[in-house]
């Protein structure tokens, strides 16, 4: 029978010709990630079960991006725990403040991935890299500390969903609609335990970037991964950032599917999640046209991209922030920082009454950084508006693409960027 | 492996949000975690929960994040064992690592019901609205992660004490 992209991967890291969805298998691994949250704990399993050595120091990164720079005298101490196994043992790929980005933005733009890897993160939206054609996905901390300890880690076969794209994406449309549109479809268990891979003539016309930030909210359908083919475009991108020869797997053409969902790139509309569960999506047709918006935040392995600075900037260029509005901009990466920089967006920010940060996850998770008071409604590029996500369990979250969350912070209500447009700038 | 306790009932889509706020992820220590489990969904939790007492929710439950600290702070807090409809994959795969039996089970519970597991048996009784479900246990690998007392000591086992 044949084997979908996911299960190929799999079988290529356990030394199997073919597996069947929900065998159990014990798999090797290409790299593991943990973060400033995650690794601790992982850290404390490692030493508890009296492991000495990582099983390959290049194959482990560490990334300091949560509560960074530290937010408290608690983070503090744990980043300096995660600093220290870090240098103990060898660890290649460590980030801390100064060179340090968000995990699933830092690590394709670093070269770590390459299509055909398997990767565990114990960070649920490590199911990111799926855009390059690797399988990985989100796991715990015991998890974690296994696999720097033994190179390993167990997985149940997923089933996959098909996903085929036709068409082309509308104009202020991106892959952050498109997701949004699917999960709306699916639901937020909708993909419970199973891969999405997507496929078909669409997925030409998708960046790199609309397919990262496609895969990092895979998770919030419930699946275990998301996952693209690896097209020319891919092979470039790899190149362009110094990544390890690429393994290409492509479904088998009798590869099994629980199901397959059609999408018309072309007739998905903007899309806003609605709180407090992303697949709350709604398009503007129904969507109230008086929604103050306290909050704005641009940022986030979903879209802290510099595709995202850029759309941003096209909206907010010549314009002002609304006066009961605040915004927040948080490039992922010092690389993208730089890179905004020198096009000159931040200017164009500054101009309009922006806040710029050093990249971190930040008000993400309500981290720090701005966070959400009682009653307080913020649009946001994010992946997750679970209660109390942003802040006060009575604050309220819409996921939005960068151009939407630009529009809002101009006209200080839920908008769309059509809305601004032929208006004198 | 039986367990009985009353039971504290919630909804779909519990996530990991609502188990364990972010605001508290500056710290490992389980005990402090525990303190604030459920908090922002209820906030009477901690202080109604007894050892041994049983969680029981609908659909996905554990969706969101990959913190551990959700099923270590569930644990932590005294419950013997979480009863859903349905688990989100990262918490299902966490709770079996760390040792917190979960059960997929669609037993009709109301709050405060007493519900018996017997893990090993494979069946879920509510012994308040004499209900009795058979549940299919786990996989062979993954009781073998259980019964080895985690999955870092399964590991040690399959991989000869390498680390
Ligand atoms: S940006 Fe948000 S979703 Fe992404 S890794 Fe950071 S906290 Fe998680």
């Amino acid at each position: 029978m044949g084997m979908t992209m996911t299960q190929k991967i799999l079988a290529a890291h356990c030394g199997k010709q073919s597996l069947k969805a929900g065998e159990m298998v014990l798999a090797d691994l290409d790299l593991v990630m943990a973060n400033d949250i995650t690794a601790p704990v992982a850290i404390n399993e490692f030493e508890k079960a009296g492991c000495d050595r990582v099983f390959d120091g290049d194959k482990v990164a560490l990334v300091l991006d949560h509560f960074t720079p530290n937010k408290d005298i608690k983070a503090a101490e744990q980043s300096r725990q995660v600093r220290r196994f870090a240098r103990e043992q060898g660890v290649a790929h460590f980030y801390d403040v100064g060179r340090v980005g968000i995990e699933h933005v830092l690590l394709p733009e670093q070269g770590l991935v390459t299509a055909g890897d398997l990767i565990i993160g114990a960070d649920s939206h490590t199911c990111t890299y799926g855009a390059l054609g690797a399988f990985s996905t989100g796991v715990g901390s015991t998890d974690m500390a296994a696999g720097m300890a033994y190179g390993k880690a167990w997985f149940r076969v997923p089933e996959a969903i098909s996903v085929r794209l036709t068409g082309k994406l509308q104009p202020w449309v991106s892959g952050k609609d498109v997701i949004l549109h699917l999960i709306g479809l699916i639901g937020v268990d909708g993909a419970l335990y199973q891969s999405l891979e997507f496929s078909g003539p669409g997925v030409d016309s998708l960046s790199v970037d609309d397919r990262l930030c496609i895969c990092n909210m895979a998770i919030e359908a419930g699946g275990k991964n998301g996952i693209f083919p690896v097209d020319a475009q891919t092979l470039a991108y790899l190149k362009d950032h110094g990544a390890k020869e690429p393994r290409v797997y492509e479904a088998d053409p009798d590869a099994r599917y629980a199901r397959v969902i059609d999408i018309n790139l072309s007739e998905v509309p903007l899309t806003v999640a609605f709180p407090h569960l992303p697949e709350n999506a709604r398009g503007f047709d129904d969507i109230p046209d008086d929604l103050r918006i306290d909050q704005v935040v641009i940022g986030s392995c979903t879209n802290g991209r510099l595709c995202d600075m850029q759309q941003a900037a096209q909206v907010l260029r010549g314009r002002q922030v609304a006066q009961d509005t605040r915004v927040i901009i948080i490039p992922a990466t010092q690389q993208i920082y730089e890179d905004a920089m020198k096009e000159g967006l931040f200017q164009v920010f500054l101009d309009a009454g922006c806040a710029v940060s050093t990249p971190t996850c930040g008000p993400c998770l309500g981290g720090h950084m701005g966070i959400l008071a009682e009653g307080e409604r913020c649009v946001s590029t994010t992946n997750r508006n679970f209660v109390g996500r942003m802040g006060h369990p009575k604050s309220e979250v819409y996921l939005a693409s960068p151009y939407v969350a630009a529009a809002s912070a101009v006209l200080g209500r839920l908008a769309s960027p059509a809305e601004l447009e032929g208006e004198a700038q | 492996m039986k367990l009985q306790g009353k039971a504290h009932v919630y909804g779909n889509h519990v996530d990991t949000d609502v188990i364990i706020p972010a605001r508290y992820l500056n710290t490992a220590d389980p005990k402090e975690l525990a303190r604030h489990c459920m908090e922002d969904i209820d906030a009477e939790f901690v202080k109604r929960v007894q050892p041994g007492d049983i969680i029981a929710a609908g659909d996905n439950f554990g969706c969101g994040s990959s913190r551990e600290h959700a099923p270590l702070a569930i644990k932590h807090a005294g419950v013997s064992c979480v009863v859903a409809r349905s688990f989100a994959r990262i918490f299902y795969r966490n709770a079996i690592n760390i040792g917190l039996p979960i059960v997929v089970s669609d037993i009709p519970v109301a709050a405060g019901d007493e519900l018996a597991v017997d893990l090993s048996a494979g069946v879920i009784e509510n012994l308040t609205q004499h209900e009795k479900r058979t549940f299919a246990p786990f996989p062979a690998f993954l009781q073998g992660i259980v019964a080895a007392g985690g999955l870092m000591q399964a590991m040690r086992t399959m991989e000869g004490g390498r680390a």
